[in-house]
């Protein structure tokens, strides 16, 4: 079984954020960046597991990013995969990662391209279904549950008010999310295993994008908070109707 | 030129987030000109369709085949860029819940228009300029989008924008789209739906949350109370989610559920980043906790430091008393 698992750069969620050239770049500098949890947590080790229990296959890591990301990307590989490939850009929309993973993925024979469910820093939810689209495959969004048993794949996905079980032929295109692994943590074997599995850098295919980002602002936080006596709940009631509006 | 929306019904009335789309639509058509066209499963009742043409669709398209009623996001996409195309469409928009999630990618690559997933407000317009703002960096950021493309996709947070109510009557018509051939490929075997009679967490305006600090899950009541006073839906934290203590489909938060109610009650939970970074787009927060300290104070908008064992019923009381005063 072969799987490629797409993986993202982002910034921590309790990292502090600053915009550079007159707010028109994400400012790097002292931001720790991690593979997007979505991503590692459970596209990753869900890709894993399905390899252990078949006792073969190939786990393969794609990321689009610059050189800066090898650290993400090998932490990657000390979790577990067996190689790397990255596109050598910036990683641009949704749209210009799409078509770098289908292009890539294109004949190669992949049973399962699995991706998070969103990233963490932009949460568009956008590039599972842009691959299955270019590729023409079976996309499942929002799954919380992934097995493969020979060519068919079952997965439990999210619906309006509950969940669905649903089944799709191998290949398909996975987002996955919370439920279907739990996070791993490299051990001091993999971590060195990592150090000289392969990590092939390619060139990027199509350099479009249809969107771009042309400023940031960050957003201010709320008026200094209001505190209410414990015994005073009419008033929180009153504050909550007359003031804040939203009962 | 129009702009064409994708919209849905449920439980015998039109979506709210289909609605605040249109509404958006309606914005953005305003702007540049041309129809509203909302696209529904013919399935849905007709008598509906007056709803959209309230939130600004000038017209209701009904679409007929199998596989669009059983929700496959492939053929929806195919539906939308066929009317896109037939209608000469400028702007593709959907609300960015489940389906919208599934379908507007596709369309997208299919159209090969540009695409800004979670829009917040409605976008800026002016000559050549066409400008998006979205939520990034755990609600930190926001993000100003330029989309370069001629036919543009956005799909709309829920809960960003009020409905409109001001559009006047629709005109309807059925679209005969190809679908032959056409399939996601994937088969529904069975739906595991929750009955329940109150809002689904993304798209309520109200909710009372709670987390480690009830202790137990027995001791639920006194949240659940507060919630049916006030018409709220129930949500949880992390931890009580990850403890059983609450269904995982309760849970608010990075990992969990992203919401933006009117009203957020938090009680019992400390605040974490990521717990935040699910709620902080909420309009109003109530941060009820025992530890002054916890750091959620500092993003609520109200807090109340004591014992949630006694300030919920109390809190309850004064809910139900208001409640009967504006009877």
């Amino acid at each position: 079984m072969k799987i490629l698992v797409c993986i993202s750069s982002v910034p921590d969620t309790t990292t502090k954020i600053a915009f550079v050239n007159e707010n028109r770049e994400f400012s790097k500098q002292g931001v720790q960046f991690i593979i997007n949890p979505y991503d590692e947590w459970y596209a990753l080790v869900r890709a894993l597991e399905l390899k252990e229990a078949k006792g073969s296959g190939q786990v393969t890591l794609f990321h689009v990013g610059l050189a800066e990301n090898e650290a993400i990307i090998r932490k990657g590989l000390a979790i577990g995969a067996d190689d790397a490939v990255r596109v050598d850009a910036d990683p641009g929309d949704a749209y210009f990662v799409a078509q770098q993973i289908a292009a890539y993925a294109a004949g190669k024979g992949y049973d399962l391209i699995l991706v998070g469910k969103e990233t963490i820093d932009y949460n568009s939810s956008m590039v599972g279904g842009m691959v299955a689209e270019l590729m023409n495959l079976p996309y499942v969004s929002m799954a919380s549950k992934l097995d493969v048993a020979g060519a068919e794949i079952t997965a439990e996905c999210d619906i309006d008010g509950g969940t669905a079980v649903v089944t799709c032929a191998a290949p398909a295109v996975i987002s996955c999310q919370k439920g279907m692994a739990e996070a791993r943590i490299p051990n001091m074997r993999g971590i060195m295993a990592a150090r000289t599995k392969p990590l092939e850098t390619v060139q990027v295919l199509d350099n479009s994008t249809l969107t771009k980002v042309e400023n940031y602002r960050l957003n201010e936080g709320r008026q200094a908070v209001k505190m209410i006596d414990a015994g005073s709940m009419d008033e929180l009631v009153r504050l909550l109707h007359e003031e804040a509006k939203v009962i | 030129m129009s702009v064409i929306v994708y919209t849905e019904a449920a439980k015998g009335k039109i979506r709210k987030n289909s609605l605040e789309a249109v509404t958006y639509a309606a914005a953005i058509a305003a702007k540049v000109g041309g129809e509203v066209v909302a696209v529904i499963d013919a399935a849905v009742d007709a008598a509906l369709h007056a709803d959209l043409g309230k939130a600004g669709a000038q017209k209701v398209l009904t679409v007929n085949h199998a596989s669009l009623s059983s929700g496959d996001a492939r053929a929806w996409a195919a539906v939308m860029e066929q009317v896109a195309q037939a209608h000469g469409a400028k702007v593709v928009v959907f609300s960015h819940d489940l389906a919208g999630k599934d379908i507007a990618p596709r369309v997208a690559v299919r159209l090969k228009a540009g695409i800004v997933a979670g829009a917040v407000d409605f976008p800026t317009i002016d000559g050549g300029k066409f400008e998006v703002r979205k939520t990034a960096f755990s609600g930190k950021a926001t993000a100003v989008y330029s989309i370069n493309s001629d036919v543009k996709v956005i799909t709309l947070l829920p809960n960003s924008i009020p409905v409109g109510a001001s559009g006047a009557a629709v005109s309807g018509s059925s679209f005969d789209a190809k679908l032959d051939g056409v399939s996601s490929g994937v088969t529904i075997k069975e739906r595991k739906t929750r009955q329940s009679t109150t809002v689904p967490l993304p798209e309520a305006e109200l909710v009372v949350s709670a987390g480690r600090g009830l202790k137990a899950p027995e001791n639920w009541g006194i949240v659940e109370d507060l919630a049916t006073a006030l018409g709220a839906t129930t949500a949880c934290s992390r931890p009580v989610a990850d403890m059983h203590w609450r269904p995982h489909h309760e849970h608010v938060g990075q990992t969990g559920v992203a919401i933006r109610p009117n009203l957020y009650i938090a009680i019992g939970i400390s605040g974490a980043i990521q717990h935040l970074a699910g709620v902080n787009g909420s309009k109003t927060i109530v941060v009820i906790n025992n530890d002054k300290e916890a750091p959620f104070f500092k993003a609520a908008d109200y807090g109340v430091v004591g014992d949630a064992f006694e300030i919920l019923p109390k809190l309850t009381e004064a809910v139900k008393k208001f409640k009967a005063s504006q009877n």
